[in-house]
């Protein structure tokens, strides 16, 4: 009886875990991949970590984005700097605790000299840096430091098929 | 003539305006003259890089008490004062994040961090900010490595510590070790650079 308790509570549990966001971690190349697909996405990918106090304030922002434009073209991806071995007891917990609905992974690249001038030479490592970007239309724009409110619609705008 | 003078002077004038706005917005570059400075340690005495005569160049460090990604290097910069002081590159590590915004970063809290964590290096704080910004940094940890020439210090190394946030001892390029290695050696530094993960240093709101 017991065990049939503890097994109902362990399904239940699976259940909500389930449907709660989940975070992939992903190599530079699935990043990569991921956005630089050579379609009319536009791309809206957000560097950030727990961490970090001005990234964390800036996510509503990346949020209320991804609701605006959820019919268009256009894909928010917050790409968590958080350490691998933090991903279930900060990272996991934080995106569900603040509910966010984006797309979040968890980016496994500690050395960044190996892949930051592949992606956006211009970026010295400080975070928040979002680039937003189409590779097949090859528009791109940098963004190194916190977006202001507003600044992310009207360069999705500017930028989205 | 005379209104030719005049014009001349407007343009200067207009130059010199233009210059003086525009100071170079990213700080030191590897193989620049940095100004020396004068910063209140945390024993309360002021200190500049000229105060030691013998040494051979320094190692600066933009740390602070509060970051994640610095207190996951603060043991890292212990051991590169532990291994370099003797050999004449001593850290120097230097606070900058506002302490208003950020209240763990406060004097005496930096005064705290470095007496549990038995820092043997100056950790100086930079209230008014200038320091930072002269040198460009802009997260913590940013490192530094200047070298002596004469009564001079030449920017030789501008990054990471090493590459890997997470695990020092995983790290496949340790570039502040390196670079001082090279310096001692009298090779030139092969990395001069490398890219810091970190917090922003948290500045003053204008």
């Amino acid at each position: 009886m017991k065990a049939g308790i503890a097994l109902f509570i362990t399904l239940l549990l699976g259940n909500v875990a389930g449907r709660a966001q989940s975070v992939p971690v992903l190599k530079f190349d699935d990043l990569e991949q991921r956005i630089k697909r050579p379609n009319d996405t536009l791309y809206v990918v957000n560097f950030w970590a727990t961490w970090c106090a001005p990234c964390v304030k800036e996510l509503p922002l990346f949020e209320s984005a991804r609701k605006t434009y959820a019919s268009q073209k256009v894909s928010v991806l917050l790409v968590s700097m958080d350490a691998r071995k933090t991903l279930t007891s900060k990272v996991i917990p934080f995106v569900r605790n603040r509910k966010i609905g984006s797309n979040v992974v968890l980016l496994d690249e500690p050395d960044l000299n190996t892949w930051i001038d592949k992606l956006a030479p211009e970026w010295s490592g400080a975070l928040p840096m979002t680039l937003v970007l189409n590779e097949k239309r090859n528009v791109r724009q940098f963004i190194g430091k916190p977006v202001k409110d507003g600044e992310l619609e009207s360069i999705i705008n500017k930028l989205k098929h | 003539m005379k209104k030719a003078n005049l014009l001349f002077a407007i343009e200067a004038l207009i130059a010199v305006v233009l210059m003086s706005m525009n100071p170079t917005p990213t700080g030191y570059k590897v193989g620049d003259v940095i100004q020396d400075f004068k910063l209140k340690n945390v024993d309360g005495k002021d200190v500049s890089l000229a105060d030691h005569k013998d040494v051979k160049g320094y190692i600066i460090a933009f740390t602070c008490n509060t970051c994640p990604v610095a207190q996951a290097y603060e043991s890292r910069i212990i051991a590169l004062n532990e291994q370099f002081a003797p050999k004449g590159y001593p850290v120097v590590a230097i606070q900058s994040n506002d302490s208003q915004r950020s209240p763990g970063d406060s004097y005496e809290s930096m005064q705290q961090r470095s007496k549990s964590r038995k820092y043997a290096f100056p950790y100086l704080h930079d209230d008014s900010q200038t320091v930072a910004s002269a040198f460009g940094a802009s997260n913590t940890p940013h490192m530094f490595v200047v070298k002596k020439e004469g009564n001079q210090y030449r920017v030789a190394y501008i990054g990471a510590i090493d590459n890997n946030q997470d695990d020092g001892s995983s790290a496949s390029k340790k570039y502040v070790e390196e670079a001082v290695n090279e310096l001692l050696a009298g090779k030139p530094v092969t990395t001069p650079s490398a890219r810091a993960i970190g917090c922003g240093i948290k500045w003053k709101n204008a």
